[in-house]
């Protein structure tokens, strides 16, 4: 199939930056997103211009480097899915395709589709972990924890530190990653001496950084590649409260 | 390329006596450094998967003065991340019979007795403080409902050890790490440079003092000295080009350090895993993992008849070859990881494989779905038959999955010693970059094992004993200029050469021939094919690659060059190994070695060393052979019939 695409482009972080388009030929429908911007990219080194900038590791869903707003919605319209696991089938024959970076002020555009999400990193080093140093800590067994409360910590830890979640709010809220941090923890007999005091360091620092408020809009869980549910923000919001 | 034999290389940190008693006693050796000292003492910590981020982590909280670098934007995203299985720890919680013993005796079985004994029974020994650690710091294992964690069994096993977050234990052990380092950064401990990719290695008076660094963003050359260089870069698997490794996976860090002295150990072993999703083309990137439990119900076959190109559900059953279960009755479907690749190979070689191109076999998952119903197998593997049909577009649960091996780990790495330093004083090598623990062919579920017990427990010993006579003093400014210029002088010549191929299509070109002739079989043939080949490719690379943009920006087709590059002289080195290698061990299958079954023959009496190489510029490398002995467990052959 063929497809024009609109691409942003910025060479640096200063600079204005504009959509310039692209057409791409013969793309077949099992290769990915990415995959098809590598054959872009291919064509596009050996014509001597700068091939699209754009961040990526495992291709696999799980590393949480790449991220494009495609069509407007971040990691395109498939649901639950990060923009490697994306495969071209889901479009059709002559259609355009918009592929933007993510947008928000704590992100700002490094090159092209690569943004800077170091803001993430400096939020769990407020207090997103449980201070044990290596070799303090006791037997595995020594505290049983509910199989109801490990699952639902493995819920909120399953997140990818993609940044979707950002991307889609219209308030520009970390609120979806930050909950979900707080609330892995926080569930956990291991995260409760810091519990408190986790919740309000990281939720400071997530206004520090300049993220917008969360209006329940929910369109950051609808992004989610691995589905992280709307509610942790209210166990965020209450144990941020209680500190 | 021609190769001389050296001096045999011995492990003098091992120490001597009861191997239970081993690592008790080299900690207690160990020199100590005192507290007050630590800060004065400077540790650079390469890359931030398991391995790497356990290590800086720790040597923070011990209080030494960490710098740790990744080429990710953020250390959470290094590709121990992508581990799907478990991690392997000798608890017994079980109760079956399970111990330090079983579990270090089933690791050098496992590995074909190419591993030393005196670190892999170490490894059983700390692996149950992983467990501990990783729990205390809130990692989310899979838990019964009397609130204790749960196991499951593994390949090459018969005991229940393997710890397991659902399909995601690297991911969260890896945050766990991650969590512990950013807590080291906010504390100033460690100081942290994302987004930088190191080039070289300082080596001044014989000691590893620094590295040659580049800011990916802003092109800037970098130069960071310490008392200590750790590398904890991870595997070469992408030299093949297609691979399950994340796509910035690259040997540059471990390369440049043997080219300064560091030597190579094993570097023809490579894990092949059977069970990938299959290439679909030629633009493919990269090749995805499907867990190896998929194996337990589904059912592998192919074709009886060549060119049978009928859809699977038309071909009757007894037109189907079900290959595993015919020629390995006992062990069916679940031989281990080696023997279903090769068998896989082998029905593909004969025209009988399926799907785009013939490289596939189908893994079948009818019957299971007849005996135990379609809920039961969704249960089972739902979130695998999604990954797989978000992939391919197929419906596994209508049509079976086709499957074909691909390359995923590499236990072959730079040479180090019990201490886990290698041959250059002053630089330890952690995780997969080293060679150490694996031998042949390492187990399932054993890969985080050791990249955590390496960085958390360790090497945080270990390396105080190197510390203890530091700090090292001013580092000789010729050794930093020269590699600084060196670097430099690299990036200019990737993009003078101004050619008409670009570097993907060079490393696609490499990893197809590295497939094809130092694969899952090489042949003397084979190999000596690729070695005549690799250095004219190389040379057409140097004349013919095309790196568009500048060296001072944020240049991603020349980070790519610039690791090709250094995948060409790797993979010369491999297929060398391989050849000079001529018995079969573990995942290193030579075709002139094999029994009478076609399986893979050991020659014990040749070849019971490990191989490390040793850089030279000019004359080939010289080869370093480590006896193996095995006082613990008896040599034998493997047989699964």
């Amino acid at each position: 199939m063929n497809l024009t695409l609109k691409v942003w482009r910025q060479k640096t972080p200063d600079d204005k930056g504009r959509m310039v388009k692209y057409l791409v030929q013969d793309v077949s429908p099992d290769m990915s997103f990415l995959e098809m911007l590598d054959v872009l990219n291919e064509r596009l080194i050996l014509e001597g211009d700068d091939p699209i900038a754009f961040d990526h590791d495992c291709r696999e869903g799980i590393c949480g480097m790449c991220g494009m707003v495609i069509n407007g919605v971040a990691h395109g319209e498939q649901r639950a899915t990060t923009t490697c696991q994306l495969h071209m089938r889901h479009f059709e024959d002559g259609a355009t395709v918009t592929i933007e970076p993510w947008r928000a002020a704590p992100f700002p555009v490094v090159k092209d589709l690569v943004v800077d999400r170091s803001a993430f990193d400096r939020i769990i080093q407020a207090g997103g972990f449980v201070s044990v140093p290596a070799g303090s800590a006791p037997d595995a067994h020594a505290v049983p924890v509910k199989k109801d409360d490990a699952d639902a910590a493995f819920d909120a830890a399953t997140c990818i530190g993609c940044g979707a979640c950002v991307a889609a709010c219209p308030n520009g809220s970390a609120s979806l990653f930050t909950a979900a941090k707080i609330t892995h923890l926080g569930l956990l007999p291991q995260g409760q001496p810091e519990r408190d005091s986790r919740a309000k360091a990281m939720v400071d620092q997530m206004d520090l950084e300049g993220f917008g408020g969360c209006t329940n809009t929910g369109e950051c869980t609808a992004v989610c590649p691995k589905g992280i549910p709307l509610d942790t923000i209210a166990q965020m919001n209450r144990d941020y409260l209680k500190a | 390329m021609n190769f001389t034999v050296g001096e045999p290389l011995i492990d003098t940190k091992a120490p001597e006596g009861p191997i239970e008693d081993r690592w008790d006693k080299r900690r207690f050796a160990a020199k100590l450094v005192n507290p007050a000292n630590k800060r004065k003492l400077n540790v650079i910590v390469i890359g931030t998967g398991l391995a790497g981020g356990s290590a800086a982590a720790t040597l923070g909280e011990l209080g030494y003065n960490v710098t740790s670098f990744c080429y990710q934007d953020t250390p959470r995203r290094a590709h121990s991340i992508a581990a799907q299985g478990g991690i392997n720890a000798a608890k017994n919680y079980r109760g079956d019979g399970d111990s330090v013993h079983r579990l270090f005796y089933d690791t050098v079985k496992g590995g074909d007795f190419r591993a030393r004994e005196s670190n892999v029974y170490r490894l059983a020994q700390v692996s149950a403080n992983i467990i501990d650690q990783a729990v205390a710091q809130g990692v989310p294992f899979a838990r019964e409902y009397g609130g204790l964690l749960d196991t499951r069994s593994f390949g090459g096993a018969q005991v229940s050890r393997t710890f397991y977050a659902r399909g995601q234990t690297g991911q969260q052990l890896l945050l766990g790490a991650y969590q512990a380092l950013e807590r080291q950064i906010a504390a100033g401990t460690v100081a942290m440079h994302t987004r930088h990719e190191m080039l070289d290695l300082i080596v001044a008076d014989g000691r590893a003092r620094g590295v040659i660094v580049r800011d990916m963003v802003t092109g800037e050359i970098e130069r960071h000295l310490a008392d200590a260089v750790v590398l904890a870069s991870g595997g070469y698997g992408n030299v093949f080009f297609l691979s399950t490794n994340a796509k910035g996976c690259n040997t540059t860090a471990i390369w440049r350090a043997h080219r300064r002295g560091a030597m190579f150990a094993n570097p023809c072993y490579t894990q092949i895993h059977p069970t990938c999703i299959p290439v679909s083309g030629e633009y493919q990137s990269k090749l995805t993992l499907m867990s190896e439990s998929l194996r337990n119900d589904g059912r592998v076959w192919v074709p009886l008849r060549k060119g049978d190109d009928r859809p699977a559900g038309d071909i009757p059953d007894d037109e189907r070859d079900y290959y595993l279960e015919r020629i390995y009755p006992a062990f069916g479907n679940l031989v281990p990881r080696d023997i279903a690749s090769r068998a896989a190979k082998n029905v593909c070689d004969e025209g009988r494989g399926v799907g785009p191109g013939g490289l596939g076999v189908y893994l079948d998952f009818r019957d299971a779905i007849g005996r135990l119903g379609r809920d039961a197998v969704e249960q089972k593997y739902g979130n695998l038959f999604e990954m797989y049909e978000r992939i391919t577009g197929e419906d596994p649960y209508s049509q079976p999955m086709r499957i074909y091996p691909a390359v995923h780990y590499t236990m072959g790495g730079l040479w180090v010693d019990y201490d886990l330093q290698s041959t250059i004083p002053g630089l330890f090598v952690i995780g997969e970059a080293n060679f150490s623990d694996h031998g042949a062919n390492r187990l399932g579920a054993s890969a985080l094992m050791q990249g955590l017990a390496d960085g958390y427990f360790v090497l945080p010993t270990t390396i105080g004993d190197y510390l203890a006579d530091g700090p090292y003093g001013e580092v000789d400014e010729g050794a930093v200029a020269e590699a600084e210029i060196a670097v430099r002088g690299r990036i200019a010549r990737l993009l003078s050469v101004n050619g008409t191929r670009t570097a993907d299509s060079y490393h696609r070109e490499l990893g197809k021939l590295m497939w094809d002739y130092c694969g899952m079989e090489r042949t003397e043939e084979s190999l000596r094919k690729a070695l005549e080949r690799i250095p004219e490719l190389r040379a057409e690379f140097w004349q013919n690659v095309k790196v568009s943009g500048e060296a001072d920006e944020l240049n991603q087709a020349l980070e790519r060059a610039g690791r090709v590059a250094d995948f060409f002289d790797l993979a010369e080195l491999m297929c060398l190994d391989a050849l000079h290698r001529t018995e079969s061990c573990g995942g290193h299958f030579r075709a002139e070695s094999q029994d009478a079954d076609g399986e893979a023959l050991r020659d014990d009496e040749n070849f019971a060393y490990v191989a490390a190489w040793q850089f030279q510029p000019e004359g080939g490398p010289v080869l370093h052979k480590e006896k193996l002995d095995y006082d613990y467990v008896k040599m034998s052959q493997r047989s699964y019939k």
